[in-house]
């Protein structure tokens, strides 16, 4: 099994309700807290395993903005994992989860210098490196409903823009989709072999604008009493 | 990157201490300048030593959780971390026998066979130190072979500084060690002043483009989507302005390679010799230490590409 997730970016809106979903869910999850510092303060500030940012394409008039989340690529050749000297990052074999075990981490952040999608961020509390689990605590979960084991930041996603499956399997809904719309891998020079697929933005047919028409004699009248009259 | 003064202190001293060791044994088997008294041998072998360990010390306080910092050793396999850690920690023995053996007077092979051993780990472990930074494929800056050798060049020219202090010291012959040195800095500068020129073209390397694979159109940031900084922009964020950072590097080379050299004019000359080689090794050190700084401060870590860098 290679799971993972697809972001559709035509869809979606940003949000941001994957991030707090997958806050709220991992706060108390295996590798919970997610600490934050100065929440209400003037420099809030803190750790999370899903950021979105936003980025515009083009040029105007043909720009369009994109909002891009980012999370754990859970990547095939994942250096992060390589470059741990304490064994704290492992790559499970059997799903392709990178994950990093709390009670062996020393806080030494070269993981998060090995990788380039700013996926891992050092919790200052406890010392230790953190990131997104795939949400592992949730979807192997017996107790929950088949159609609840999936990473909480999809199940919570408004605009339906994030999928969760197996890239191993040729026919899971995450293959499907990504051989139809040409889902691509972030960075694919850096050769991280990213397993998290994004869908490119759809390019829209352009929707024609006509001309507004003079109008005649009747028109003009009105457009001058528009003016005069104050609304 | 950010300069984290923990690791400066750290590469610098423990590269020094390992390039004075080497170095050291070079003097002992060639009776360099008519060679070291068994005790001065002692004295310096376990100054390199303590340089070494305090460089070890200092790079334990970068650690958010040191208490796990014996865990570093275990993945040899894979990690130039771990290697760096493995490698120091059979140097230390190997280090003691070397001296032991010169104290109890052992035969000739012995001690130079661990003295050569000694030597050996020595480099490799200064090799490992640049490694870290040189597997790193997410900053273009360290992601190349010069790094490891401007450590190694580095550290051999704060040691065999050192040395020639020693050499002053102890009454020596000065020349050969004048001789080491100024072929070792002039190495170390020439490597270095590769380095920079060659970081100074970005070549092939990833853009925000590819970052986000919206590869068919210009690309811009509109917003990050945090409120104040995060863990990445403080570790990664940090920037030194063109101008600084060229000035800087003036400073590498000024206070790093040339009043190194030109005191060793003066020591050569006799003119207030010990005085001299004090600056020498000064200079050289706090050289090697804006060196370095300047090594953090200049790499660009790809993140920032998601941060509205149009390239790293
Ligand atoms: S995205 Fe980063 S943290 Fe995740 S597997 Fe890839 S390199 Fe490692
Ligand atoms: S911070 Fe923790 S997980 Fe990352 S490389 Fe260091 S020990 Fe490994
Ligand atoms: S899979 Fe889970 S941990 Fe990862 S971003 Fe989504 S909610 Fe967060």
């Amino acid at each position: 099994m290679r799971l993972g997730l697809v972001i559709d970016l035509d869809v979606c809106v940003g949000c941001h309700a994957c991030a707090i979903a997958c806050k709220e869910w991992n706060a108390s999850g295996t590798i919970g807290p997610l600490s934050d510092y100065q929440p209400y303060g003037a420099e809030p500030s803190g750790v999370w395993f899903n950021r979105i940012r936003h980025y515009e394409m083009d040029e105007y008039p043909n720009n369009k903005t994109v909002n891009f989340p980012m999370s754990c690529m859970h990547c095939e050749d994942a250096d992060c994992v390589t470059v741990c000297p304490t064994g704290a990052s492992y790559k499970r074999p059997e799903d392709g989860i990178v994950l990093i075990d709390q009670d062996k981490c020393m806080g030494c952040n070269y993981c998060s210098w090995a990788c380039p999608y700013g996926a891992r961020e050092l919790d200052r509390s406890s010392g230790t490196m953190k990131k997104c689990t795939l949400c592992v605590d949730r979807i192997y979960d017996q107790d929950l409903p088949v159609e609840e084991r999936q990473p909480s930041c999809v199940l919570t996603c408004p605009a339906h823009a994030r999928m969760f499956g197996d890239f191993d399997d040729p026919d899971s809904a995450v293959s499907r989709t990504v051989r139809e719309r040409s889902g691509f891998g972030l960075m694919p020079e850096l050769n991280y072999n990213p397993t998290n697929r994004y869908l490119p933005p759809r390019s829209k047919p352009v929707i024609p604008v006509e001309p507004k028409s003079k109008g005649g004699l009747k028109e003009s009248i009105k457009q001058f009493a528009n003016k005069l009259v104050r609304r | 990157m950010h300069p984290a003064f923990s690791v400066i202190f750290f590469t610098v001293a423990s590269g020094a201490g390992f390039g004075l060791f080497s170095l050291l044994f070079i003097a002992d088997v060639f009776k360099l300048g008519g060679g070291f008294s068994r005790e001065q041998l002692i004295i310096g072998g376990l100054m390199a030593m303590g340089l070494v360990v305090f460089g070890l010390l200092s790079s334990t306080f970068h650690l958010a959780n040191p208490k796990n910092a014996w865990r570093a050793f275990t993945r040899f396999r894979t990690s130039w971390l771990s290697r760096e850690g493995v490698f120091a920690m059979v140097f230390m023995p190997l280090a003691l026998i070397y001296l032991a053996s010169i104290w109890f007077d052992a035969p000739l092979w012995l001690r130079e066979t661990f003295g050569f051993l000694t030597a050996v780990l020595a480099w490799i472990t200064v090799f490992s130190t640049g490694m870290i930074y040189a597997c790193l494929k997410t900053i273009r800056q360290w992601n190349t072979p010069l790094v490891p050798a401007n450590y190694l060049a580095l550290g051999y020219a704060s040691g065999s500084l050192l040395l020639l202090l020693g050499a002053v010291v102890a009454e020596l012959d000065t020349t050969p060690y004048i001789a080491m040195s100024a072929l070792i800095i002039s190495i170390a500068a020439v490597l270095k002043a590769i380095y920079y020129f060659w970081i100074r073209s970005p070549g092939l390397t990833p853009t925000i483009n590819t970052a986000t694979g919206l590869t068919r159109a210009k690309v811009k940031l509109l917003d990050t989507g945090h409120t104040h900084g995060t863990f990445l922009t403080q570790e990664f964020g940090f920037q030194v302005a063109r101008q600084r950072a060229s000035l800087l590097k003036i400073v590498v080379f000024v206070l790093g390679f040339a009043l190194p050299g030109v005191m060793m004019v003066w020591v050569f000359d006799q003119q207030g010799q010990q005085m001299a080689a004090i600056v020498a090794v000064m200079a050289g050190l706090a050289g090697a230490a804006v060196e370095r700084w300047l090594f953090f401060a200049e790499a660009r870590h790809v993140v920032n590409l998601y941060h509205g860098a149009q390239r790293c």
